[in-house]
């Protein structure tokens, strides 16, 4: 074996690699996004064009790129200091802290929803503390259904996407750049600003790109914490299609955020095209992190954690102490909310009181969804790996498909959704006797995060150190093995919880598949949600804490690969 | 150079594996089981609503008189599950769909995804449900959207209970009633047709702009408006009127942590302010099952199921000479004089009359 030689037989076989890295994806994205996209669109468009209106389309589109712009600056502004704590620093409970970050991705907009409102509501924790504290008889803090809440839940939400992509590319920059600038005099600031901002550049703009889209598309959260006030291209799509059927009118909304998508990722694409990634890594696994040294430095990480915990934990813990407490009232006592705490709802959890024949054991609600998200991981690390082989190799086919990787997160779920039910409708590619379509779909949306995690990683690979496995006598497949799968071990653990978290969460399209029996965590949630009682109210929060649980188990696990 | 494809070929297989590993559906069979063979139970597809409730044994019961299987698929709130069952007419996913109401009702027939069926059970159902004379749709259940009250509120205020719409919008009542929007929410919708119902299409906007005077409060769906704001649930909000149904009271009791001496709620079922919502069943065009199918219809219009359902629905029976439960007697209130509106009128005007709503009450 010898080093490569630009011949024309190399030549050859290297554009028929580079074919086949990114034929697996593209097929991928052709059967499972374009397909079923297609045939609906052409199924809206056939329905003629009497009932569309577009004089309909300006609001929700200007409010969408208004709420997505200043969630995104809000998330970068929380995120991008949190990523420079957890990429930089090793300090007691920065694990927990990490995978706690996760959980907000998996909840489903209900029960964050239901999460915000037992702390900032009007009977939330927040408002009965300052009520007693400053012996008020109103609560003081009105902030459900408010542009804030929007604001607020989008930051919850996403701020892990830019911990994450930013942060691990942080952990993986090489120290000796930073030392070397500071040996050479600059100062902290400056070694930063001319070393490693511009090295970070590209996760920090793929970190913005996947969160403005997440924003953009948002569904859930603009639509149960922001009220019927506020409504977003893709709740405006829902209305249109679910409620109103109509459509021609949801289908041209859909066709309209997908051309904004396709445009947020030709700009992403090309201010991404000067930063070169520099092709080093540190020497020793973590060399990057240490223990926070100075005043200055303990003061960010206290001040980040303190953050980051408040953020995440309040809600969360919230939530999960509502499924402990009792909240009844004594009667003619509304103002005194009298708490206990029970374990009723866990208890009640087991017990098919009604003998339903839709009752779902809590563990195997926990089984299907755990099922689910690891067949989700698989195909996402499947084809998000040769995806991101391919877009590191220039050409054509590699712009092409860098813009059509992030299409799926800014297509309309609903549309997608529907798209599915008329596409895949007929044995054997139908849900009931291909339940493999549900994390099929799951990893559809998780493809994009994976690649853009995998992707800066397998840029930074100096090529030298191929070479060097390959001089001293390693085959391609084991450089590849023990020079790069080392390396990239980070990166696929990041798209690996994203794809994980994506589809324990119920993302999107999926809730809209016509599923046969098996109910995953969040459906079970729904389901305690639509009926009045405090039982149900209790199982619901009882449910969604086991799904919390479940998820940071999991989101542990798979983190301890990476230490290999 | 060969050696990434070969890769490749391994990732996949992988993949496949861990697929093969991960959740089989505990019933997809291995062979096509939706024709009937010698060998086994024939199987009828149900598509219906996430709301969706029997008693398991029931079904059972059905599959063991008839030989047959049942496979529920759940897809979605009454709007999604419909668009499904129109979007997939040319190859139906089922042999029938249960879950339709009145306010899709027209639309349903128009686009033609039924075939029509004279069960012989029709002759117990009151002809005031039998709304589609073609037989496309049978009704199975009602339920009345209703306002619901905080009983402790009212009491503890010291405060007379509204006894119907008009009563709303007086200044006693100012910001006490939380409604849902009713282009996200199917009660919301019900709430605003039981308006248009009494005070008729020209006056209703009227109504509304008097109720957004006197601080109504809107938000998108049902599990928002009763657990978040309003204050005789468990989520202990702000707002003791909420728009939900006459059955939930009996909910709060069937679903309270301790069984309380009384419920903690009640509807307001003066004349003319609930609007009631009818459900339907029909058998899909196409069904692979027609004869199960047929069944399948005649069993949810039989005495069992139809009397099964209010505990697992929270609905009423159509069928006329069905046993309440004791809890329905009790606590859920249907009125006497609901709200109604022509299947077709509502058809017609649902677009606009939601528009003017969005426009008056929103914006």
């Amino acid at each position: 074996m010898s080093l490569r030689q630009p011949d024309a037989r190399v030549t050859r076989l290297s554009r028929i690699q580079g074919l086949l890295l990114a034929g697996l994806p593209l097929a991928f994205l052709l059967v499972f996004f374009v397909y079923p996209l297609a045939a609906i669109l052409t199924r809206a468009a056939g329905q003629g064009l009497e009932r569309l209106d577009l004089s309909q389309v300006w609001r929700p589109l200007g409010f969408t790129f208004y709420q997505a712009g200043l969630s995104t600056a809000l998330t970068l502004a929380a995120g991008l200091p949190a990523a420079y704590v957890f990429g930089r620093f090793d300090f007691p409970g920065r694990g927990a802290l990490r995978v706690l970050t996760t959980l907000p991705f998996i909840l489903p907009a209900v029960v964050v929803a239901a999460g915000m409102n037992a702390l900032l509501g009007p009977r939330g924790w927040l408002n009965l503390g300052l009520m007693a504290l400053f012996d008020l008889s109103s609560p003081p803090l009105q902030v459900m259904n408010t542009f804030g809440m929007i604001l607020l839940a989008h930051v919850f939400y996403n701020l892990t996407v830019v911990t994450r992509v930013v942060g691990s590319a942080w952990e993986g920059l090489d120290p000796r750049l930073e030392q070397a600038a500071r040996t050479l005099g600059a100062s902290p600031w400056r070694a930063f600003v001319e070393v490693q901002a511009p090295l970070l550049r590209p996760s920090i703009l793929a970190a913005a790109l996947l969160v403005f889209l997440f924003d953009f598309t948002s569904f859930g959260v603009v639509l149960l914490l922001g009220g019927p006030r506020f409504a977003t291209l893709e709740v405006e799509i829902y209305i249109q299609a679910l409620h109103m059927l109509n459509l021609p009118m949801a289908g041209a909304l859909s066709l309209i955020q997908l051309v904004c998508t396709l445009l947020f990722t030709w700009v992403y694409a090309r201010l991404n095209q000067s930063g070169a990634a520099a092709p080093l890594a540190p020497r020793v696994k973590g060399e990057g992190l240490r223990r926070p040294r100075g005043w200055r430095e303990r003061l960010a990480v206290t001040l980040v954690s303190l953050f980051l915990a408040l953020l995440v934990l309040a809600p969360l813990g919230a939530l999960a102490l509502r499924s402990v407490s009792r909240l009844e009232a004594e009667r003619g006592q509304r103002g005194a909310v009298q708490t206990g705490l029970t374990l009723d709802y866990y208890r009640e959890l087991f017990v098919n009181r009604r003998q339903s024949i839709f009752y779902i054991p809590p563990f195997v609600a926990l089984r299907n969804s755990l099922g689910y998200a690891l067949a989700a991981v698989v195909f996402a690390l499947a084809v998000g790996f040769p995806a991101a082989y391919a877009l590191g190799r220039r050409g054509a086919a590699a712009r092409g498909l860098d813009l059509l990787l992030a299409l799926p997160l800014g297509a309309s779920a609903v549309t997608l959704g529907l798209g599915y039910v008329l596409a895949f409708s007929r044995p054997p590619l139908d849900v009931r006797s291909f339940p493999l379509l549900i994390p099929l779909a799951h990893s559809l949306v998780a493809l994009p995060l994976v690649v853009r995690a995998l992707q800066p990683a397998i840029a930074a690979i100096p090529p030298s150190l191929r070479q060097a496995a390959g001089v001293l006598g390693a085959s391609p497949r084991r450089a590849w093995r023990e020079v790069d799968l080392p390396l990239l071990s980070r990166a696929a653990v990041v798209g690996a919880v994203f794809a994980f978290t994506i589809s324990l969460g119920e993302f999107g399209a999926t809730t809209m598949l016509a599923r046969p029996d098996m109910p995953t965590l969040p459906v079970a949630i729904a389901g305690f949600l639509t009926q009045p009682g405090a039982l149900n109210y209790g199982q619901a929060m009882a449910m969604a804490t086991l799904l919390m649980l479940a998820c940071a188990a999991a989101v542990f696990l798979l983190e301890r690969f990476q230490t290999r | 150079m060969k050696t990434i494809p070969k890769l490749l070929l391994l990732i996949l297989a992988a993949a496949l594996l861990a697929a093969c590993a991960a959740p089989a559906a505990p019933s997809a069979p291995a062979a096509p089981a939706a024709t009937a063979t010698p060998s086994g139970p024939a199987e009828l597809v149900v598509m219906t609503h996430d709301s969706f409730a029997v008693t398991a044994d029931l079904i059972s019961r059905f599959e063991n008189d008839n030989y047959a299987k049942v496979t529920f698929l759940k897809s979605g709130d009454t709007g999604s599950a419909l668009n499904k069952a129109i979007l997939s007419k040319e190859a139906p996913l089922a042999d029938v769909f249960y879950g339709l109401d009145n306010t899709f009702l027209s639309r349903a027939l128009e686009e033609g995804i039924f075939e029509p069926y004279v069960s012989p059970a029709l002759g117990q159902i009151d002809p005031i449900y039998q709304l589609d004379l073609t037989h496309h749709a049978l009704p199975v259940d009602f339920g009345d959207v209703c306002i619901n009250y905080d009983k402790a509120y009212f009491q503890e205020k010291n405060l007379a209970v509204p006894e119907g719409l008009d009563d709303l919008v007086k200044p006693e009542y100012k910001g006490l009633l939380v409604v849902q929007d009713p282009s996200t929410s199917s009660s919301g919708l019900a709430f605003l047709l039981a308006t248009i119902a009494k005070y008729g299409p020209e006056q209703y906007l009227e109504y509304w702009s008097q109720l957004k005077a006197n601080g109504v409060v809107v938000v998108n769906g049902w599990e928002t408006a009763y657990y978040t704001n309003f204050s005789g649930s468990s989520g202990k909000g702000a707002q003791p009127l909420v728009v939900s149904y006459g059955s939930s009271p009996a909910a709060e009791v069937i679903f309270a942590e301790k069984p309380p001496a009384d419920a903690p709620t009640a509807s307001i079922v003066g004349p003319q302010s609930c609007f009631r919502q009818v459900e339907f069943v029909g058998i899909l065009k196409g069904a692979k099952q027609r004869a199960l199918a047929e069944k399948f219809v005649d069993f949810m219009l039989s005495k069992p199921f139809q009397e099964d359902m209010p505990l697992q629905m929270f609905v009423y029976p159509v069928m006329k000479e069905t046993v309440l439960p004791e809890v329905f007697q009790n606590y859920a209130q249907a009125p006497d004089e609901p709200a109604t509106l022509a299947p077709d009128e509502i058809a017609k005007n649902r677009d606009s009359w939601i528009k003017a709503w969005t426009d008056l009450v929103l914006k």
